[in-house]
């Protein structure tokens, strides 16, 4: 069933231009940001020469790629998550799935899973390019697999606050500009806390993807993302059965 | 159990439902049985869709219970969903699907078998005339066409009970037969209640009617019920030459006479004593040159009038 619902979403995805004009710009703004930074790379690399130690290519190119590629997904994934669930209510078009014998868990996390899987293929491309580095040189592959967890997971916790915000509405682009504002929130929180280690900067989301980001794979930030996703579904799931019982 | 505790499909037991202060639902109770067709009629607003929301599990009753084919749906929601195809008021259909992709996709989520989805698909394309249209994108379907998408989604997966709200809304005439034939097809073997407020429309495919007002059930009874209950007790008599009125109430039976015309007359009587023949045969002995005589039929606005006023009439109707 679940699978079901994802398909769904994911049909209805690359049925509307929507979806294939941000994949186009995304990999446009993405294409950008790698090749400046290789042109950084080649900028610097004499210098580098002269280091006991010097840093490889993954540190230098692909890290800083996804820290922007995570800003980017922030901006972008409001934009898809806003039709999950305010689009099917102004459409009235939830009562097939409330009417037909399928959870409000699953109904829940088919979709979150379907917008999951559309994002997977835009971090997916991302390491592509990352891997094409290949051709002229050596990657630290444990770093690129833990950028790629962190952006995933960056992008896993947008969603499920997006979702959850889409529940709470019935009109898509009111979702995506509160989804925008929650996130630009949950960034800004970071950057104003003068304390890095301050409760404040705790909760920040982007924080957690830094560690990631520097190929260090902390229970601690698994445990903030596992918890920050779980709960936004499961207030996703309570606000849609308040549409059951308030009407 | 006993055989006809067995084929029962549908029994809600006082139904509750409010919004906040207001009561859209009281105490509504009803059984239905394997193969039935029930009516369920009643103004804007008497709380019919929201009497089936509940019967769907879209809505959550503040009171009271609805058993499908003994399945309690509040415990069991799953097992008793599967078992019910709805149509809302509003057709929940994907514009951006085409009609093929949307009934596999009904026909999935209503846990029909891998390899029965063709088939059931196509079924359901057929008995709603869809066959020709699979590969259109319901979006750019016409209005009586996306309806019937949504009858077709209600009955793909072979529910026992179908639930239809204003399933005929939008249609053309020879649409509205079509549907409506469709409708007494489904009631061979499956249950089905629809709603809707054209009374004709409940004659010609029930069997059963209820009729709903401020949100309690004022009627129910078969169809032939509900046809004597609309005869009344009345009758129009045109007469070029009439009497006095006071001779006109003399007649046998005659309760009371309300003059429509100069010619024509409302005779009211009571139900054991009809008068017709004693009317005819006065007008013949003593020349009141009869030229017209029917029994009126209530309107469904009469209807309703004489059912919702039994309790209350200066109340407001509230919509929903």
């Amino acid at each position: 069933m679940i699978f079901t619902i994802a398909a769904k979403e994911l049909r209805s995805l690359f049925g509307s231009p929507l979806a294939w004009i941000i994949l186009a710009v995304l990999e446009l703004i993405m294409a950008y940001l790698f090749l400046s930074e290789i042109d950084r790379f080649l900028e610097v690399q004499p210098q580098l020469t002269q280091l006991a130690a010097p840093p490889g290519i993954t540190e230098i190119i692909v890290a800083p790629l996804f820290a922007s590629a995570s800003i980017v997904l922030l901006m972008v994934v409001p934009m898809l998550s806003m039709r999950l669930i305010a689009e099917e209510r102004r459409n009235r078009t939830l009562s097939l799935l409330f009417s037909a014998p399928v959870s409000m868990s699953e109904i829940v996390l088919g979709k979150f899973l379907g917008l999951l899987f559309f994002l997977s293929v835009v971090v997916g491309l991302s390491a592509l390019m990352a891997l094409s580095l290949l051709l002229g040189g050596k990657l630290d592959l444990g770093l690129l697999a833990t950028n790629l967890a962190g952006i995933t997971l960056l992008c896993a916790s947008f969603a499920a606050l997006g979702l959850y915000i889409s529940s709470l509405t019935a009109q898509p682009v009111v979702a995506a500009i509160g989804t925008l504002g929650a996130l630009l929130g949950l960034w800004v929180i970071n950057l104003t806390g003068s304390d890095p280690n301050s409760a404040l900067g705790y909760l920040s989301l982007l924080k957690h993807f830094e560690s990631f980001n520097r190929g260090l794979l902390n229970t601690t930030d698994l445990a903030y993302y596992a918890l920050f996703i779980t709960t936004f579904l499961v207030l996703a799931v309570r606000r849609l059965d308040q549409d059951r019982l308030r009407g | 159990m006993n055989s006809q505790t067995e084929s029962l499909t549908v029994s809600a037991k006082g139904l509750f439902r409010s919004y906040g202060p207001r009561v859209a639902v009281r105490d509504v109770s009803f059984e239905l049985r394997k193969g039935e067709v029930l009516g369920f009629l009643g103004p804007n607003g008497a709380g019919k869709s929201t009497t089936m929301q509940m019967l769907t599990g879209n809505l959550a009753p503040t009171a009271g219970s609805v058993e499908i084919c003994g399945i309690d749906l509040m415990d069991k929601p799953k097992a008793a969903k599967a078992m019910i195809g709805y149509l809302p008021e509003t057709p929940p259909l994907y514009r951006e699907l085409s009609v093929d992709e949307y009934l596999r996709l009904a026909a999935r989520l209503h846990q029909v078998k891998g390899s029965e989805i063709g088939a059931a698909v196509e079924q359901a394309k057929r008995r709603c005339g869809l066959s020709e249209v699979g590969k259109r994108l319901i979006g750019t379907l016409s209005k009586g066409f996306q309806q019937r998408v949504g009858i077709a989604q209600a009955i793909v997966h072979n529910p026992d009970v179908v639930i239809l709200d204003e399933p005929t809304v939008g249609l053309d005439p020879i649409q509205i037969r079509e549907i409506r034939g469709l409708i007494r097809e489904l009631g061979g073997n499956h249950s089905v209640i629809l709603s809707t407020h054209i009374l004709p429309e409940v004659e010609s495919v029930c069997d059963r009617v209820q009729i709903m007002h401020d949100g309690q059930l004022v009627y129910s009874d078969t169809i032939a019920g509900l046809q004597q209950f609309r005869q009344g007790h009345s009758l129009v008599i045109g007469l070029r030459a009439p009497p006095a009125l006071p001779e006109l109430s003399a007649s046998s039976g005659v309760s009371g006479v309300e003059p429509i015309s100069e010619t024509q007359f409302r005779i009211h009587f009571d139900p054991e004593n009809n008068p017709t023949d004693s009317l005819v045969r006065a007008s013949v002995e003593r020349g009141w040159n009869l030229y017209q005589l029917s029994p009126s039929q209530t309107s469904l606005e009469d209807v309703f009038v004489q059912l919702t006023q039994r309790e209350d009439h200066g109340k407001n109707e509230v919509q929903p």
